[in-house]
Order: structure tokens, then sequence, then C-alpha cells
């Protein structure tokens, strides 16, 4: 049996008791200097979760990310990870984890097999049973054909599936993505994001964080919105747009100049509206109705789009920013 | 096996992509340098009279000095750039250091791994020297490991330097302003009793004056117990020392 297939048998059913977390923070600070990072964050990742940081960059979510990987060390606060204290057992925890970072970090000099190789030699696996893995994990990530070829030339989402390749040698508890997909075309994010859900499918715990809320939306059942270093939201992305959005938002653009002119006129449509530099939100539970409501007041909209409430607007009413600067 | 001797394997598995090229300039090097300066300016040297070296040909003079200085060079090389660049470049040091990989394992794979290219690069060196005469036997053979050891010396401090750089650029200092003067003036081409008396006593301050020294006498098979004692002593303060600061610095880099 592969380990791939391996990670079935310990799926939580649904309903079964809440085992103990996988990881456990309590009052979380990373601090560099003066410059706190993070600031006293509480969160609880459960095996089998999929769990997501989601936040602009500089909010802190890379420096959670460090050090529940043990590579950073917690400046105060209380961590467990696997129910081991990172303080103590940092090489222990690492042995059982899986850490995509963001820079691919792979070795240019090595081909794509020797990079998996030489990864598992330092989890300690045999020559043989590390190849045999690699094999195996090059075929999961669509790499079979590239396996005897340097990495240099391969393309950044390939890049990408063998660092993910690479984060399974080990066949880890506990997977830590840091912005598994920025900078990639769609076509290698959807790849990614499937291999991803795979994954998730055969029970392996993903912890990722990302700027992309439609990242979020597919792959997390539960997030944490960070912004300057603190959660300011937790939840599954439908009870965080339940809780912090209208069902849905009309958007209206209008023509240069047009927008700093209404002054007040559109006020009262809907439940809230959100004035952006380029677009106005309609935040209501009818999208169309509030629409009507602004042709009604006799302003002309250059184009309106009714859709669904997202994390993007969650998040813009929890910080009055948008994610993607 | 130790989790450090992965970090040699892995630049073992680097190293053998590369090893034709380098250790045929490994061979050519000595060739070259004996060939053209021991034996064709040795040569001129000699002709003043044998007094002037106590009695030893330029060319015996000549090769454990080289011998040293190679160690030296190839030591600074191969902790400068490429430690730099598994931090800053390539960030390899942060994905070894997600695996059970300490530092400390991280620190001491490394040095094993400069142990081992050093002595790759030293014996052709020897090699070579012992084919062209210049190596008394066996006691010469000694000289490997105090060349490797030399090397160390140079090792350890440059890795701690390396990894507090952002950028290449101090590097080429550490060449033209540290390691071409130590090659000229440690001892290598000419005794250190011609250097002015108040320079004279900066070279002790080197691992290569003491490499140089204990080789010389080791390749020339007039060893004096006491004097090699004290070089060898010099030498491994060097390494541990350096091994120290490297500790420091590879911690405050990579563990934040």
């Amino acid at each position: 049996m592969s380990h791939l297939d391996a990670h079935a048998a310990v799926v939580p059913s649904a309903g079964a008791p809440a085992r103990p977390p996988l990881i456990e923070a309590r009052a979380l600070t990373k601090r560099f200097g003066s410059f706190t990072a993070v600031d006293a964050i509480d969160f609880d990742v459960a095996p089998g979760e999929a769990f997501g940081f989601l936040g602009p960059n500089g909010a802190g979510k890379t420096s959670a990310m460090r050090m529940i990987g043990c590579v950073s060390p917690v400046t105060s606060g209380s961590l467990r990870v696997l129910g081991l204290d990172p303080r103590r057992d940092g090489p222990r925890i690492r042995a059982r984890l899986g850490v995509v970072p963001q820079a691919d970090s792979l070795d240019m000099e090595l081909t794509v097999r020797e990079n998996l190789l030489i990864y598992g030699r330092y989890f300690d696996l045999s020559r043989r049973e590390a190849l045999r893995r690699a094999d195996e994990l090059l075929d999961f990530v669509q790499l079979g054909d590239r396996a005897g070829d340097r990495v240099e030339p391969l393309s950044g989402g390939m890049k990408r599936r063998l660092t993910i390749a690479r984060s399974l040698i080990n066949e880890p508890d506990l997977l830590l993505l840091d912005e598994p997909t920025t900078g990639l075309d769609p076509q290698a994010r959807h790849l990614l994001w499937d291999r991803l859900y795979r994954l998730k499918q055969r029970g392996v715990t993903l912890v990722l964080t990302t700027h992309y809320m439609d990242e979020a939306e597919q792959l997390c059942d539960r997030l944490v919105v960070m912004d300057k270093a603190r959660i300011v939201a937790e939840g599954s992305p439908r009870d965080l747009i339940e809780r912090h959005s209208s069902r849905e938002v009309a958007e209206l653009r209008f023509a240069p100049g047009v927008q700093e002119s209404l002054d007040g006129r559109l006020d009262g449509l809907g439940d809230r509206v959100e004035w952006l530099p380029d677009r106005v939100l309609l935040y209501a539970e009818d999208g169309e109705a509030a629409a009507e409501g602004v042709r009604a007041r006799g302003v002309r909209p250059e184009s309106v789009l009714v859709r669904r409430s997202s994390l993007e607007d969650v998040f813009l009413r929890l910080t009055g920013r948008s994610l993607v600067d | 096996m130790t989790v450090g001797a992965r970090v040699l394997e892995h630049n073992l598995m680097v190293y053998r992509r590369v090893w034709h090229g380098s250790v045929l300039g490994s061979l050519l090097s000595p060739v070259l340098f004996l060939a053209a300066m021991g034996i064709g300016l040795g040569g001129y040297v000699n002709r003043g009279g044998a007094g002037a070296l106590g009695g030893v040909s330029y060319l015996a003079f000549l090769a454990p000095g080289l011998l040293a200085a190679q160690a030296m060079q190839t030591a600074a090389f191969e902790t400068t750039y490429p430690i730099m660049g598994k931090i800053v470049w390539d960030k390899l040091y942060d994905a070894m250091l997600a695996t059970p990989l300490t530092v400390r394992d991280l620190l001491a794979g490394e040095l094993e791994w400069l142990v081992v290219r050093l002595t790759i690069v030293c014996s052709a060196f020897l090699g070579v020297a012992i084919v062209f005469g210049a190596v008394r036997l066996p006691l010469g053979l000694l000289a490997l490991p105090v060349a490797v050891l030399t090397g160390l010396g140079f090792a350890a401090p440059i890795m701690a330097f390396s990894a507090t750089q952002r950028q290449d650029s101090a590097f080429n200092v550490i060449f033209r302003f540290g390691i071409t003067p130590l090659f000229l003036l440690s001892g290598t081409f000419f005794p250190l009793d011609r250097l002015p008396a108040v320079i004279q006593p900066l070279a002790y301050l080197t691992p290569l004056y003491h490499g140089v020294a204990l080789a010389r006498a080791l390749t020339l098979g007039s060893i004096d117990p006491a004097g090699a004692a004290g070089h060898v002593a010099a030498l491994v303060a060097f390494v541990a020392g350096g091994w120290v600061l490297a500790a420091i610095s590879f911690r405050r880099r990579l563990v934040v």
C-alpha cells in the first residue's frame, strides 16, 4: 500500500469525537527587535483539517508559519505542535512535518529526482526507500517524465509541484504551505489546488497561508483573517461571509470623475456602501434590487456587476483595505 | 552516521556532477606552478648558492608553501560564494533546516565536506610534488593533514563571515586584500625573515604562516617537535575559534 493511500485510514469520520488539536497556539507572539510580527494570536488546528491564514503581505502569516514549522523561536506565548513543544522537540516535530516554503529553495545543481532523494535522506530514509517514494511522488505531481532533468529549466508551476512532492517525502502528519500558488498562472494554480485537495481527502492536515480569497475559499475548512499581526476574524469561509458581509454585492463602475461627484446620492441603498478608488460596492441581500435603486435615483453607472459576497468583502469590511494591494 | 553527514552526502551528490573538471584543475595548477616557479625560477635562485634557503633547492622550499596556500584558497572559495548562495540565493539552508537537521548538524556537515574537498585538492597537489621529487618521504606525507587543517583554519572563520553577508561584494575584498597578500607574503615564496620586521609578527596571526612552516618542516624532513606542536596548536585554535563564531553567525542568520 502506498503512503498516499495509507492516510485514508486516519480520515476522521463525520461526528467523531474531537481529538486533541495538532496545533495549539495561545497568545503566540513573534517580535523582531521592536517590530511585532505576530501579536498574541490564539488558534487550534484539528487533525484532518485544512486551515488557512488569510491576510495581506506583512500581516504576520509567514512568521506564524515559521514558528509552527519549528524554524523560528517563539518570542512569547505558548505553542504546541503535534502535542510537543517546539522549543525542546524541534527536530522530533520537524521529522513529522512537510513544509512548502514561499521560495521553492530547490537545489538547482541536482536533478528533479535527486532533489527528492537527498531530502528523503535528511529524514533518515534509506536511499532505496527515498527513491521509491520519490518516483511515486513525481507521478503524483505529474513530473514523472522530468525525473532525470535538472531543476533549473523547469517552469514556475513545475518547481512548485516539485517542492510539494519534496514536502511529502517523509509522509508528514501536517503539511505547511506558505503561499503555495503565488506567482503561478491559472492553469498551474488549478493543478496545484487539485493535488492539495487530494491530499486533504486522504486525511493530511493542511495549514496554508494565502492572500488569495479564492484559494482560501477553495481549500480551507476554516481560516483566520490576519491583519497587522493580529487575528481579526475566524471561521469557515461561509461563516465569515455570513457574519461579516451581506449575501450579495453590486459592483458599480463609473466614467472617470463621476464617482467623486456622487456625494451622498447612494446613501441608504442596501445594507452598506463601500467606496473604493475605482468602484463602489453596494452590499445587499438582493444585489439586483439595490442596483435598481441606484438607477431609480437617476445615477447611471457605466457597468453593474451583481455577485455573491466573497472573503475579499469580509476582509474589506474588517480592515477597510483590499487583500491584494 | 550522524545527521550532519547527510550534508556531506548532499555536497558529494553535487560534486559528482562537476568532479572531472575540478580534479583536472587540482592537478594542473600544481604542475604549472612547480614547473614554472620551482624549476624555472628556482634554477636562478639555486645558482645563488643553496645556503640562502638553508641548503635546500627552491623547488623543495616552494612546494610545501604552495600546498598550504592551495588549501587556503580552496577553503576560502568554498566558504564564500557557495555558503552565502545557500543562505541568500537558493535558500537551501532554509529547506534543510525544515527537516530534523539542526544548525549544529548543518555546520558540522559543511565542515566534514570541507575536509573531503581539501583532502582531494591537497592529495592531488602533494602527489604532483612527490612526482617532482620535492618531498622527503615518508615524513612528507604528514603535510597532507597539515594542509587540510590549514584550510579548515580559514574555512571556519570565513564561513562565520559569509553567513553575515546579504550580497557577494565583500568577498572580492577578502580575496584581494586578504587571501592574495597572504598567498604572497606568508613564507610561501620566500622566507618570512625577508619581510620588514614590523610586518613579520602579523603573519603569525594567520593560519597560513603556521601551515606553511609546519608543512615545510615535514616535507624537508627537518621537524622540531616543540615548534611543530606550537603550529598545530595555533591551527587548531583557528579552527575551533572559527567554528564557534560560525555557530553564532549561522544561528543568528538562520534561526530568526
